[in-house]
């Protein structure tokens, strides 16, 4: 029999999960280049890679504090959002889209290929810097036992992963209480400006290359830190940060809602609880014997499937997502 | 047998999976004729978790070199295979020692690295990738057969051939986002497409290759058709705009490319023909497949560019690509264009699927998702929207890629050429063919 307290509970782990938090806060990250701004950034998993490699290997190459490691990937992200801005955001929206595709597709071989295996560790990735985190561990003042458990109901963890789920979504909270203000103030209202009409802001006097430069650099920060989220519960694994990141993080945003705040870290915790249970379900269907056409490992990719076949209609139905306002839409043009 | 597998056959980059394949049927006829040959894959079905790697002696596979595997009280050992590869399954993920047995390496050499204490141990970790490679090249690079003359023009060659089966997707992608503004990233799926459904009725249905690919081709150019009828025409008569449309495309690429892979699983399989050594034509690493792909590509550019230059309908596209609402006021059925426009485009994408089955080689599921990247840059380079321009941006992509492969990593190929996409977009946004205005 189906043992549905179990799938339940997986997915009610989700609702927390550092992962359901990276995803947040990298789809956040893109609500403010592609929901208020207008900016297809399609290499947001070049900037999670950045933030993730950036920490592990200034921890692991250079030895450096967490905080340091943390800075050094939010660094090369600022870098790589420069480099993907100065010769694309002067031009049509499918460029940028184009280009920020590539550069992250360049991020991730770059770290894949056994050129750099020392730093890098090229396909297998990294793993070990979670030490320096992990003493940082406010939560050990309580106890001694780090394998002690704490916790109710499906959500009973660790001193370690709650953790990282405090860390995570400490995260989200700050990243979303900056923009929420951001787009109350005049630069929001100027960024909002440049995705109604980039030419009446111009003509305000206004420099659009500048304003959208920033905020690139903002979304890409932020993509960076859910880099070093992603990666506490897990080891780098370069394979993790292929275009498909980016599409999940897509099709999280417009469930939400694009030009929202809160739209992006709902819209994560919808996404992962109805994966996992979704995923569950199909799993242990095919192991009772109800899907026979089914193996093990094709269940797995109906997820991916799922994903692309949402994407798909929440665009052509509801392309405001769940949270939006459908006048606040700059992409219905 | 053993002669056939250590020559370094069809020396283009994807060679690795050729010199598989091929170690493989010879590990088959091996079996067959003299019983326990090199058992190069242990426990995969069994187990979840992958270690493998390579064994190689100065750039050439090295067969019969005993491994083993350890790790959390499981231990397993494994032959490296005729083509000195190795895989294993493991129960679970974790930290694994590979070792080397020295004993098992031919008379006189010994694994070498100063680096390291027991150069002849690794210590390896199947992390959330599920696998986990250990490669040990013994003495790399220290022979190197092939002049440099002779490597360029090997590469100019697969550069070639390799530049026009992407100008065919590159010209159909073009084409479409000329005629309806739509970028496509679903277009690699059409070129999966032709391959797969070559592999179906050439190797599955065991028809003959001549049959197989003409039909192959029927149902791509089908499969385009069916693409603008049921999805795209229905959401332009529905006035949604270009960018939803293109992250429709993302979802439907995301979609078709896992059902694909529920169809016909993770592996690559083989075109008949497409390994086969007897097609060489000894000179320059070119095999007669390789010219004959490069003959077909060649022949049906032409026929495009007649199409385009020279027939009615060829010309009312290229009007409709300048300014579809003038060309709609002048008469032409804008529809009926961007119908046959994707027709061509699926058909196109077929053959190239096809080419590029033969070129890598192998079929798989995610074969065109691989070039998409590639297929963009060229449309890119050459100018978006200008079907020319797409042909020129695809020849010098393939160039690129393979010439970059005498000075960069070849893992790293693809890496040249969207950094080239970059630089150009910093220099001429245009692209070399496209014209200022279409930029803004």
């Amino acid at each position: 029999m189906i043992d549905w307290i179990q799938i339940i509970s997986n997915a009610a782990q989700e609702i927390i999960s550092p992962t359901t938090a990276a995803y947040a806060l990298a789809a956040l990250g893109l609500a403010i280049h592609f929901g208020f701004t207008g900016l297809l950034n399609f290499g947001q998993a070049g900037f999670m890679a950045l933030g993730a490699y950036g920490f592990a290997i200034a921890t692991l190459t250079f030895e450096w504090p967490v905080w340091a490691a943390i800075l050094f990937g939010v660094v090369g992200s600022i870098v790589f959002a420069l480099i993907l801005g100065i010769p694309t955001l002067r031009l049509r929206a499918d460029y940028l889209a184009i280009v920020t595709i590539a550069a992250a597709e360049i991020v991730r071989l770059l770290f894949t290929t056994n050129t750099f295996v020392e730093v890098t560790g090229s396909a297998n990735g990294l793993q070990g810097y979670k030490g320096g985190f992990a003493a940082l561990n406010p939560l050990l003042l309580f106890t001694d036992n780090e394998s002690v458990l704490w916790g109710f109901g499906p959500w009973v963890y660790n001193p370690y992963d709650w953790w990282v789920r405090i860390f995570g979504w400490g995260l989200v909270a700050i990243a979303a209480f900056i923009t929420w203000r951001l787009f109350k103030s005049p630069w929001g209202r100027v960024i909002k400006g440049i995705r109604e009409d980039e030419d009446a802001v111009r003509a305000l006097g206004k420099n659009v290359y500048f304003y959208k430069m920033q905020s690139l650099v903002i979304g890409g920060v932020f993509g960076a830190l859910a880099g070093v989220i992603f990666i506490l519960p897990r080891a780098v694994v370069p394979s993790n940060y292929q275009t498909s990141l980016t599409f999940f993080i897509y099709a999280i945003l417009l469930l939400g809602g694009a030009a929202t705040v809160f739209g992006p870290i709902v819209g994560s915790v919808i996404f992962w609880v109805l994966l996992s249970f979704f995923s569950g379900f199909i799993a242990r269907a095919v192991e009772v014997g109800w899907l026979p056409f089914l193996t093990n490992v094709q269940a797995g990719q109906l997820r991916f499937i799922l994903v692309g076949v949402a994407i798909m209609l929440i665009v052509i139905y509801r392309p405001q997502g769940i949270f939006g306002n459908k006048k606040e839409l700059a992409f219905v043009k | 047998m053993a002669h056939v597998a250590s020559r370094p056959l069809n020396r283009r980059a994807p060679r690795r999976l050729a010199a598989v394949l091929l170690a493989g049927l010879v590990s088959v006829l091996t079996l067959s004729i003299a019983a326990p040959a090199a058992a190069n894959e242990v426990g995969l079905d069994e187990y979840d978790f992958k270690v493998s790697g390579l064994v190689e002696l100065a750039d050439e596979p090295l067969a019969d070199v005993l491994l083993v595997i350890e790790g959390g009280g499981f231990r397993v050992e494994v032959e490296s295979g005729q083509d000195g590869r190795w895989a294993v399954g493991v129960p679970e993920k974790g930290d694994f020692t590979v070792t080397l047995d020295e004993n098992t390496l031919p008379a006189g050499i010994a694994v070498i690295d100063e680096n390291l204490e027991q150069p002849n141990v690794r210590t390896i970790t199947v992390g959330q990738s599920g696998s986990a490679v250990a490669n040990f090249f013994i003495g790399q690079g220290e022979r190197n057969t092939t002049s440099l003359f002779d490597q360029v023009i090997e590469r100019l060659f697969n550069g070639l051939n390799f530049g026009l089966l992407l100008a065919l997707a590159a010209i159909g992608l073009s084409l479409v986002f000329g005629t309806t503004g739509l970028s496509n990233f679903a277009h690699a799926e059409l070129v999966t497409f032709g391959g797969l459904m070559a592999l179906l009725f050439g190797t599955t249905l065991g028809m003959p290759i001549w049959l197989a690919i003409p039909i192959a081709l029927i149902l791509s150019a089908g499969l385009g058709y069916v693409n603008d009828s049921a999805l795209w025409k229905p959401l332009r008569r529905r006035g949604v705009g270009l960018i939803p449309m293109m992250i429709v495309s993302i979802g439907l690429s995301l979609a078709v490319r896992y059902i694909f892979q529920l169809f016909v699983g993770g592996d690559t399989q083989q075109l008949p023909g497409a390994t086969d050594t007897t097609l060489s034509i000894g000179v320059f690493g070119l095999s007669w497949i390789d010219v004959g792909s490069m003959v077909v590509s060649v022949i049906v550019l032409l026929c495009v560019a007649y199409f385009l230059l020279r027939t009615r309908i060829g010309k009312a596209t290229r009007a409709v690509s300048d300014n579809p609402s003038l060309a709609a006021a002048s008469g032409i059925d804008v529809d009926r264009v961007i119908r046959i426009v994707w027709v061509m485009a699926g058909g196109l994408a077929g053959l190239s699927g096809i080419l590029w089955a033969y070129f890598r080689p192998g079929v798989s599921w995610d074969m065109g998702f691989q070039i998409l990247l590639l297929t963009f840059a060229a449309v890119t380079l050459g100018g978006l929207g200008t079907a020319f321009g797409a042909l020129v941006g695809a020849l010098i992509v393939g160039l690129f890629v393979e010439l970059s492969t005498l000075i960069i990593p070849s893992d790293m190929k693809y890496v040249g050429a969207l950094v080239i996409l970059i630089l150009v977009l910093l220099v001429r946004p245009q692209g070399i063919l496209g014209r200022k205005e279409r930029i803004g």
